[in-house]
């Protein structure tokens, strides 16, 4: 296992590059931020409505930077046995029986010989940190704000140490701080201690411009006319009051749902059928479905 | 100071040889530079931004990588060190643009000193730009209003537990708020995903087999586990608008003695806007700063609609602070200029998304009121308590009802 450096881009143009490349559209702001968390060696902390690309930038970073992605999804509950590690105990009772039937071994070897990494069930957390052996991985903490308070703490103490200490085997360090992408949709605050040490960034919605270059790029098969007409349509939904707002996703969804039925301009009656792509509410839908879509469209033709 | 290594204790890493040339070679910060971040660190915090010291000194470090010469690049830089909040992205920018002007170094340090005179409690609101309200510090307080309130003038006051909040003396509103803020909040409990170790419960079969595999794989003991238990949060929306002018000082202490009592919860004041106020309620000066919020509000005094109060909770807050299944408390005496379609649409919304809905309201309290306001009416099918809350003896049933609630069970418990 030979330790291969991550090359880093030299200057926020090249990272704005690097990213274009692989079809991540960035703004200028995000990527200076991305490009100190890599100076910097810090986590990147980002948050923004569901949907404007958080996740994606993680994705995006590990194509880019050539190296692998590693994803830790979190949940209410989320302990060290799923973030971590655990022992396969399955497997070692199966280990014990096996022991039993050959009757050659005494049982305090036997017990010895269960804890090495064999039956070792290695999570996302302890995977990042044996990766750093061959090449700093990307790690994507997503949706921190999912998990509960007790796993936060844990992480503080992860993100500083990057070291994973297992009774049985001894401590795991990391060769080289992996690069960290958290995400979270602020369905709660994250506590200050944990993006105190991290570099934030705040996603807005795109403006026309920045989503029309992301349908056009995401979304081939798009017209130049329809990925206009879609972008500006979606654009006006998102100032309506609603309860949830269409994402970028929803915009390359519902692009990709309008060439898959081989549309080529917006009209009511498309949009009416295909509204449950953008919005996930039936309350938003049924505010909006009707009246106001012509509104909106009769604007986006203009 | 900045590197990584200086944060944790163990597993330094040697620090690395600079990979990089920087954008800027061999060019040292020019000491104005240097100054001017650290006149705008002070500017931040002076602006009730949380800045932090080390982040400082990565943002001297940053500011080198990056350049100085795109405007738009610093201003990303810095708000990316030193800016953890959506909230204070504004105020960011607004202390960017005020110190980093086009030029100007030496008129830097003018707008500071009146900045930093006076402290500055910042609103933050769901949607639009922050709005900034200007607080006097205690000292210069001189309402006569909250004169009345003097620290311990009245402590000797008894109170009646069954008089109405509105009939209360000064003396008595006093002595009812500290004893309202010694009351203690038990919202009942939910069970969260995390489990604990119990003597009852299931069997925990990682911990049963990790503890006798030690033992060569023989069951010698049993251990068992429980999902663990967490107080429910609570979320109370309190109308402050002029009809409930009487009772608006009672219901902020209410919201105080709640926040320090119960573990979460979160507050918003209502009339024709929405406010949260829960960071205020939960300071020990909270009350007041939070009592001359309401009357500097334009809302004070004015019409109350709830329904638009509620949408706005619904679409801008309900996703961050309707958590864990909390107990809702709104609290409103039902008189709403709004639309009561709006209202009944937004509260069955809210019913949907939390334990229980409980709607305090004053009037219940007075001899012969029925709920007779379009809105109240509308609101009654929608909700699971309709509870009077005049005097200190409605409030104490309040207590014993929301710790009788225990774990009621989502959307099954509704009653008309």
């Amino acid at each position: 296992m030979s330790h291969a450096p991550l090359a880093i881009p030299p200057s926020v143009d090249a990272l704005q590059e690097a990213l274009g490349r692989e079809q991540y559209i960035a703004e200028r702001a995000l990527a200076v931020s991305v490009y100190l968390a890599l100076r910097l060696k810090r986590p990147l902390f980002l948050e923004g409505e569901a949907g404007v690309g958080k996740t994606e930038i993680a994705k995006v970073l590990a194509a880019a930077l050539n190296t692998s992605l590693i994803r830790l999804q979190c949940y209410e509950g989320l302990d060290v046995g799923q973030a971590v590690y655990e022992w396969n105990y399955p497997r070692q009772l199966l280990e014990i029986r096996m022991i039993e039937i050959a009757r050659d071994l005494d049982r305090a070897v036997a017990a010895h010989e269960l804890f090495t990494e064999t039956f070792l069930i290695k999570r996302p957390l302890l995977r990042a940190i044996e990766e750093t052996r061959q090449r700093a991985p990307v790690l994507l903490i997503d949706e921190i704000d999912r998990a509960d308070e007790e796993f936060e703490g844990y992480l503080l103490e992860f993100l500083s140490d990057f070291q994973v200490t297992i009774p049985e085997l001894g401590t795991i360090r990391a060769t080289e701080p992996p690069i960290v992408v958290i995400t979270s949709n602020r369905t709660r605050e994250v506590h200050d201690a944990l993006k105190r040490r991290c570099v934030y960034s705040w996603i807005p919605y795109p403006d026309f411009e920045k989503e029309y270059r992301i349908v056009t790029a995401k979304v081939p098969g798009a017209s130049e006319r329809l990925a206009r007409q879609v972008t500006a349509f979606v654009q006006d939904l998102r100032t309506a009051d609603l309860y949830k707002a269409a994402g970028i996703s929803e915009t390359l969804d519902w692009a990709a749902a309008l060439v898959a039925l081989d549309r080529d301009v917006l009209d009511q009656h498309v949009i009416d059928e295909t509204l449950g792509i953008l919005l996930k509410n039936q309350e938003d839908i049924d505010a909006v479905r009707g009246e106001r879509v012509g509104a909106m469209l009769a604007r986006v033709l203009a | 100071m900045g590197s990584r290594g200086s944060l944790g204790s163990g597993a330094k890493e040697p620090i690395e040889p600079e990979p990089f040339e920087p954008n800027e070679p061999n060019e040292p910060h020019e000491p104005t530079l240097i100054s001017n971040l650290l006149l705008f660190g002070r500017v931040l915090r002076a602006a009730g931004v949380h800045v932090h010291r080390e982040r400082m000194v990565d943002a001297i470090q940053a500011t080198e990588w990056i350049g100085v010469r795109s405007r738009a690049d610093v201003r990303a830089t810095l708000s990316a060190l030193l800016v953890h909040r959506h909230e204070d992205l504004a105020l960011f920018n607004e202390a960017f643009d005020l110190v980093f002007r086009a030029h100007g170094s030496s008129e830097l340090k003018l707008p500071l000193f009146s900045l930093g005179e006076r402290a500055r409690i910042v609103m933050r609101r769901g949607a639009g730009a922050p709005q900034r309200l200007d607080v006097e510090s205690e000292s210069t307080e001189s309402n006569a209003a909250s004169a009345a309130f003097a620290i311990g003038a009245y402590s000797t006051v008894e109170v009646s537990r069954t008089k109405d909040f509105a009939d209360f003396t000064a003396a008595e509103l006093e002595a009812a708020r500290r004893l309202m803020l010694r009351m203690h909040w038990h919202p009942g409990v939910r069970r969260t995903r995390r489990w604990q170790r119990a003597t009852r419960g299931d069997i925990d079969m990682p911990r049963l087999l990790r503890t006798n595999l030690m033992r060569g794989g023989e069951l010698i003991e049993l251990p068992r586990r429980i999902r663990r238990q967490a107080p429910r949060p609570i979320v109370m929306l309190a109308d402050v608008s002029g009809s409930m002018d009487r009772y608006s000082r009672m219901l902020l202490a209410f919201a105080s003695g709640l926040t320090r009592s119960a573990r979460q919860v979160e507050s918003f004041v209502f009339a024709t806007r929405l406010t949260r106020v829960s960071r205020f309620v939960s300071a020990a000066t909270g009350y007041r700063v939070v009592s001359r919020m309401v009357r500097d509000l334009h809302d004070w005094g004015g019409g109350t609609r709830i329904g638009e109060a509620l949408r706005t909770f619904n679409t801008t807050w309900a996703r961050r602070v309707m958590r864990h299944g909390p107990v809702v408390l709104i609290v409103s005496d039902g008189w709403d200029r709004g639309d009561p379609q709006l209202l009944v649409r937004e509260l069955s919304r809210l019913g949907r998304r939390c334990s229980r809905l409980i709607w305090l309201n004053p009037l219940l309290g007075s001899a012969g009121y029925e709920p007779l306001t379009r809105g109240m009416q509308a609101a009654l099918e929608h909700i699971d308590d309709f509870m009077p809350a005049h005097n200190l003896s409605s409030l104490e049933d309040l207590a014993t009802h929301l710790q009788r609630l225990g774990r009621p069970q989502h959307g099954d418990h509704r009653h008309t």
